[in-house]
């Protein structure tokens, strides 16, 4: 099956096609893991957005029942070197291809995706268009171009529609679904939290309700200041509730706390970047996943406690006088070190007073 | 942290010479650790007995000793630099070990000296096997079910407790020497008792097998912040049970999902702090294929092969860091070299696929055991980079030089059954993957070689690939060969020339295609981080794709063939030339581009030359490289024979060979023409003449009168070359050794007995200048690079080395050489001196000629070869005033690595390293060689002689020195009853009973001359094969034994010898 990718910018790649025979358009990021693709397509921050994987083996080990990060995959489309077709792994229990059909995803396959990347690299993210129905370049981009043009809340796609409630035995959380991860459930449940799972335009009454020892702002797509009204929900819980959050999350509290946020260039997708905690003076290897970020220019209310190593981006900070702890990257892994699982336990401290 | 300012003076301990187990490798470290730690402003003292590493030239380290590493040296050392710190991290297991040595010695304590970077604590807790489980157990990792004995006794009662299979492995050893796998109480026995012998503390670990599990390795960095970061992960394509220094090997792991990785990543950083190492370490883990179980089978606390590996595999330059984190450094205050924008600080992101093969010496020991298991058998490795497995491995199969084509068939299985091809893929050896790719082009099913070899499906199906594209170019044939088929078969990795061998057409018809099509390479770089952040490092690696990193450049280029593995015959010491050309070139301001495909080595370091391509040394790649950078020309001299052989095939291309010319290379390899030129120049050279027939071969024989040396014409190494004395013997060589024709005929000289000596000349084409002549120990008939040789000479005559400077200089004019070549001579007893052959490259001997007389050899052929005369760079042409200090090249054997291979020396080359002893006195140079060659020089007890019937009488010379030192006499039935019949008292020590008495340490000492040539008797054979596996010296010429006397004799009894740095000796007037 022939497929071409076409991106704003009018560079396309011809490859060939493998998962739902069609069209996707998105935004087209590179991920640098070289494990976890299975948990990167069910990560709901990459909705609405077409994922490059620029280790060029993907699909050895399958797909499996446990590694998912959501209910279904996220990814707007997917694009690899080579796609395995004999994977190979004990738990593996569908093979790369017939994942992809069965979830309707729309993948590129045999490109240089080292090209690709820096492609991305040097100009930006930008929206792309895989089509296996139609290889006419100046089509494809006008169709790009439409499509661009509706635009969609990422976020509501992907949060919780209803409250769920996750019993446990330890302390309360609120979890804010913007498009959480699995992950970060799991990673609450094994420390005890009893976690409700609320759609991410809960209300501050309503979450008030429920009387949680604290609130878990999650991950999730897109840009953060598309969502206003969280952010003034945000505002009314600080200094009420001990907050923690995480990615967009993260974002959120920092707009909510007066700060700014930009878009990165290409933005950080990848398990392999270098953070240093101010506060313990150590560096960990993090899993990212952002395209957005805060800039420096909190309050002098809020201390930055985190930076990354490489460029210098804004990666954690606290409230000095709040019980608000937040990060930009991913405690949770999956996929990624585990290394910062830590700052699950400074949320349970937190929680703790 | 910032750097440590309390420390000024560091000694870093170097490997020692290249064995089975520790190669090149940790030059590559060692010399980046001292360019490292001199970067941050430290005084960096060097000791390495290497002289062919890179490591021990002057510019390195601020002082270099080339001096044997083990304590009464390194002391001498220490005494005199009185270093702050030492870092032997570095120095794999040998640097350690010296390390720990001079520990309990407690001339550190005393001293106030520290081991910088990983405390000794931290190595003990990491290899001493009770401590180390011990340490596993408190963090909660796993290791398989075992105990750590010091007696056979209690070996057995835990055999009989847990049941075979059962893994041995001795304490303090490297490379696994002297482990193994034991399936039955028998081989059990025997591998505990050789291992309890071997192990440096008498200790083995014997433990339940894992074998069948994957084997995945991390490579882990840790700070003195406790900052961890995971450098890359392997997985061995063999499973468990190979050692994985004789594993195929991919980077980064391929059948793992990210909870196996990161479960398997945080329980490295759990185990790199319990041991509290700071630098690097390499950690091995055994994953259950079916489950989540694994265990760790073993921590290495250093830098290691497997290091170096990683380091190329992804750019990470761990020697580097390591050393800064041991003065003081972390990880997010050292700049990351490949983008110098980010630090240290991260893991490293792949965004192609390594592999690794490594390279057996096999091929020159015929009848070594080819089976694989715990004890390592590569003497080096190969590695390739690629877009997808299939290319990568088919790139490192071709790297081996071992004329593969990149193909994965092997003539050898050509016409074996399936049944018999399942049957050899049952044990792990080096053809392993060839009989299982023509076991599966016969139509053998994945899984039925998955159940037999436990190599993961995931290989398995893509060797499957491989193989079926083959069969589907052999169908296809040229008519169908279209451009879809021919870029599958260039993305999978086929070489045209095998692409023309499955299509059944001249490589010429395949060529055509290829520019009709046209379909070329791309050049990647190897960024560290998969694309993300722009990198400045030009290392690069070919594949099929669209885009090419390469930006060429308009300068002046020359491109440098590197030499490939480490094998045989083929050491360190070109890639010591190598890098020597690429800084000549530099120098000169020419852009240096390097093709080698050794991860090992300095040369493929990213920072040696402008350009690396990591690529196989195949014609084909080659010329590819060429067509892209446009170089003014190409140097093969230096690449030893690997890049020798390439030259004529360019120079058809119309590649311009820079230096001795294509033609000069030819009549000095073409034995006729070679002989034609030495009649015209009135040069001796012992009578001979080729022969195409054995009827041939006897006449030629009979007419110059045995004794006769006999080898194939195009060797390296002296492979198959042997002496012989008869008829009988000579064809019994002809149908066994050889399988001559009218393409390979054999060549065949007089023997001449006598003494060899060698000399390596540098010539502009007009002038010849001779750093020095050398001289070889052991008479004509031992390889010269299993012979010790020595500089300057103490025994020949002005007149002879008048005579050998007058032929140097005479060929090398004729033969119009620029650059450096090397001769081979024999000196008969009437003093007369002929020429053996003449080698118009590098040779093996240039690092220590170039160190011992201070003329850069490499650097003053290089700038020949760019057009210089030896007069415009200041040289005398001639042969050089001899040095005031004396140089002693040893060979090193890596017997113990490789059972069932005779140690016996003879004209094929068994040595896989050397090392070089240098002092005033002769005999205390002498002394050093021997002493850093690791041989154990007997200073009394019992001395077992058993020579053959030709040797009696020398023997009985020698026995009457031994006597008169105080050893006490023993010998075999034939030799002892000559002795007493010529009045020498010696004790009978029947054949039957020669084992025992080794094993009982009843014998210290062994001189063994076998009785005849190639096949000799199951009795020596036995007898030098014990020896070895119960490490007692065991000697095989009756010269090398006289050095041993002198030294003995000299030195021993007399104590005190001087310790010389570099600087003292190695510098021209």
């Amino acid at each position: 099956m022939k497929s071409v990718l076409v991106l704003e910018d009018g560079t396309y790649f011809a490859g060939e096609g493998f998962g739902y025979k069609g069209e996707s358009i998105g935004e087209v990021v590179f991920n640098t893991c070289m494990t976890g693709y299975q948990e990167i397509c069910t990560d709901p921050s990459y909705n609405g957005q077409i994922v490059t994987m620029t280790y060029p083996l993907i699909g050895n080990y399958g797909f499996n029942t446990y590694d998912n990060e959501s209910y279904k995959p996220h990814i707007q489309g997917f694009i690899v070197k080579e796609l395995c077709d004999s994977p190979s792994n004990w738990r593996s229990s569908v093979s790369p291809e017939d994942y992809f059909i069965k979830n309707n995803i729309v993948g590129i396959k045999a490109i240089d995706t080292r090209a690709l990347t820096q492609h991305i690299r040097k100009f930006g993210s930008m929206y792309g268009i895989i089509s296996s129905e139609c290889g006419n370049i100046d089509t494809l981009m006008g169709r790009l171009a439409k499509e661009r043009e509706a635009k969609r809340n990422l976020v509501m796609e992907v949060t919780t529609k209803t409250a769920v409630h996750q019993p446990g035995a330890g302390k309360k959380v609120a979890l804010l679904d913007f498009g959480v991860k699995h992950n970060i459930i799991r990673s609450l449940k094994s420390r005890g939290c009893d976690i409700h799972v609320l759609p991410a335009f809960y209300s501050y009454e309503d979450i008030m309700e429920l009387k949680p020892d604290g609130i878990l702002l999650s991950n999730g797509p897109g840009d953060p200041s598309d969502l206003p009204s969280v952010k003034a929900t945000i505002q009314k819980l600080l200094g009420r509730k001990p907050i923690l959050g995480i990615c967009l999350g993260h974002q959120l509290l920092g707009l909510s706390l007066g700060g700014n946020t930009y878009k990165l260039k290409f933005g950080h997708h990848g398990g392999n970047h270098p953070v240093k905690d101010y506060i313990t003076g150590r560096c960990y290897i993090t899993s990212q996943n952002h395209n957005y970020a805060l800039r420096e220019d909190f309050s002098s209310d809020v201390q930055i406690t985190h930076l990354n190593v490489n460029d210098g981006t804004v990666e954690g900070f606290r409230h000095k006088n709040m019980p608000v702890i937040s990060v930009q990257y991913h405690p949770e892994a999956a996929p990624g070190p585990q290394d910062s699982a830590y700052i699950f336990d400074d949320f349970i401290r937190l929680m703790e007073g | 942290m910032p750097k440590r300012d309390d420390i000024n003076k560091i000694l870093v301990i170097g490997s020692g010479p290249i064995i089975i187990g520790q190669a090149a490798e940790f030059d590559y470290s060692g010399t980046q650790a001292c360019k490292s730690l001199r970067e941050e402003g430290y005084y960096v003292v060097l000791v390495n007995s290497n002289p062919a590493t890179i490591m021990t030239d002057a510019g390195v380290a601020d002082k270099v000793y080339i001096e044997p590493i083990n304590l009464d040296f390194v002391k001498k050392i220490i005494l005199k630099e009185r270093p702050d710190g030492i870092l032997a991290s570095l120095g794999g297991q040998t640097g350690l070990n010296m390390a720990v040595e001079l520990a309990n010695d407690g001339i550190l304590d005393e001293m106030g000296i520290e081991l910088l970077g990983t405390s000794l604590q931290s190595i003990k807790k990491a290899e001493d096997r009770e401590l180390f489980k011990l340490t596993m157990q408190e963090i909660d990792e796993k290791v398989p079910h075992s105990t750590i004995v010091t007696s056979l006794a209690d070996a057995v009662a835990f055999a009989e407790k847990v049941g075979f299979p059962i893994i041995i492995r001795p304490a303090y050893t490297l490379g696994g020497t002297g482990g193994g796998i034991a399936s039955d109480m028998d081989e059990f026995k025997y591998i505990c008792g050789k291992g309890l012998k071997l192990s440096m503390i008498g200790q083995v670990l014997i433990e339940q097998s894992v074998a069948g599990w994957k084997e995945i390795e991390y490579e882990v960095m840790r700070d003195n912040a406790d900052n961890c970061i995971i450098i890359c992960n392997m997985e061995n394509f063999d499973p468990v049970g190979v050692h994985t220094g004789d594993s195929i090997v991919v980077a980064p792991s391929q059948t793992l999902s990210d909870i196996e990785y990161q479960m398997l990543r945080s329980a490295s950083i759990k185990i790199i702090r319990a041991l509290d190492i700071k630098g690097g370490c390499n950690i091995q883990f055994a994953l259950n294929p079916s489950s989540m179980e694994y265990v760790v089978i073993e921590v290495n606390p250093r830098v290691s092969r497997s290091s170096a590996l990683a380091s190329k595999a992804t750019g990470y330059p761990i020697a580097r860091v390591a050393a800064k984190i041991a003065v003081g450094l972390n990880l997010d205050e050292i700049r990351n070299s490949v983008t110098r924008s980010t630090y240290a600080c991260f893991e490293p992101a792949l965004d192609y696929i390594v592999t690794k093969v490594p390279r057996w010496p096999f091929d020159k020991f015929t009848t070594a055991d080819r089976s694989l298991g715990t004890q390592m058998k590569a003497t080096g490795e190969v590695m390739a980079i690629g877009r997808t497995f299939e290319e990568s491995l088919l790139k490192a199969i071709d790297s081996l030089d071992i004329k593969f084509n990149y193909q994965l068939g092997l003539s050898l299985f050509e016409n074996k059954t399936v049944d018999e091809l399942m049957e050899f893929i049952r044990q792990a050896n080096d053809q392993r993957i060839f009989a299982i790719c023509k076991a599966l082009q016969k139509g053998v099913t994945a899984g039925e070689i998955v159940n037999i070899t436990k190599i993961d499906q995931f290989f398995i199906r893509k060797l499957k690939k491989i193989v079926k594209l083959a069969e589907e170019i052999k169908t296809s044939g040229i008519a169908w060969l279209d451009y879809d088929l021919y870029s599958r078969a260039k993305k999978i990795g086929f070489g045209d020339s095998y692409i023309a061998n499955l299509a059944n057409v001249p490589l010429e018809k395949i060529l055509e295609l290829r520019d009709k099509f046209p379909v070329n390479p791309v050049y990647k770089i190897v960024d560290t981080c998969a694309g993300e952040f722009e990198a400045v490092t030009p290392y690069y690696y070919s594949t099929y794709e669209e885009r090419d990193d390469v930006t060429v450049s308009d300068n002046q280029k020359v491109l440098v063939i590197g030499s490939g593995p480490i094998r045989i015959g083929q050491g360190i010491e070109f890639d010591y030339c190598s890098v020597h050309s690429v800084r000549a070139l530099k120098e000169m301001g020419l852009e240096s581009i390097i093709i080698n495909n050794n991860p090992e080595t300095v040369s493929t370091d990213f920072d040696t030359s402008d350009k690396l391509y990591f690529e196989p040394l195949t014609k084909e790649c080659v010329l590819d490289i060429i067509q892209k950078e446009k170089p003014v020309g190409i140097i093969v001299q230096f690449g030893g024979q690997t890049a020798i052989n390439l030259a004529a095939t360019l120079h058809n291309e119309g590649v311009k060979i820079l230096g001795t010319s294509v033609e000069s290379i030819d009549i000095a390899e073409d034995r006729d023409r070679f002989l034609k030129l030495l009649e015209k120049l009135d040069i001796p050279i012992p009578p001979g003449s080729t022969a195409f027939s054995f009827q041939q071969a006897r006449e030629i024989a009979n007419g110059i009168g045995y004794p006769v040396l006999v080898r194939p014409s195009y060797v390296l190494g002296g492979r198959a070359m042997e002496i012989v004395f008869s008829d009988s013997s000579l064809e019994e060589y002809m149908s066994l050794a050889v399988d001559i024709s009218a393409k390979h005929p054999v060549l065949i000289d007089k023997y001449i007995m006598g003494m060899e000596l060698e000399v390596d000349g540098i010539c502009d084409g007009k002038e010849v200048l001779i750093p020095g002549i050398m001289e070889h120990i052991e008479r004509a008939g031992v390889h010269s690079g299993d012979s010790i040789a020595v500089y300057p000479p103490k025994t020949i005559s002005q007149t002879v080395k008048s005579t050998v400077a007058d032929y140097t200089s005479r060929l090398a004019e004729a033969l119009e050489i620029v650059g450096l070549f090397n001769i081979q001579f024999v000196l008969d007893e009437s003093g007369k001196v002929y020429v053996i052959e003449v080698n118009p490259r590098a040779s093996r001997t240039v690092p220590v000629m170039s160190k011992i007389t201070g003329i850069p050899m490499v650097n003053v052929a290089t700038r020949l070869i760019m057009g210089s005369t030896l007069n415009e760079l200041g040289y005398t042409p001639g042969l050089a005033p001899e040095c005031e200090y004396t140089a002693v090249k040893a060979p090193v054997f890596s017997f113990s690595k490789l059972a069932t291979v005779d140690t016996f020396l003879g004209p094929e080359m068994k040595s896989t390293g050397e090392v070089m002893g240098v002092d005033r006195d002769y005999h205390s140079a002498l002394y050093k060689a021997l002493v850093a060659s690791g041989l154990k020089i007997p200073s009394g007890g019992n001395v077992l002689l058993s020579v053959s019937d030709r040797d009696k009488e020398e023997c009985r010379v020698i026995a009457l020195r031994l006597k008169e030192l105080g050893f006490k006499l023993m010998a075999t039935e034939n030799t002892c009853a000559y002795l007493l019949a010529s009045g020498v008292d010696a004790a009978l020590v029947p054949h039957s009973k020669i084992q025992d008495y080794i094993k009982n340490d009843s014998i210290q000492f062994i001189i063994n001359t076998p009785s005849k040539g190639k096949i000799p008797s199951r009795q020596g054979f036995l007898l030098r094969r014990t020896a070895i596996e119960y490490n007692v010296p065991c000697i095989t010429s009756f010269d090398t034994v006289n050095a041993v006397l002198q030294v003995i004799e000299r030195i021993i009894s007399r104590g005190e010898t001087e310790i010389y740095s570099l600087d003292q000796y190695s510098h021209y007037k």
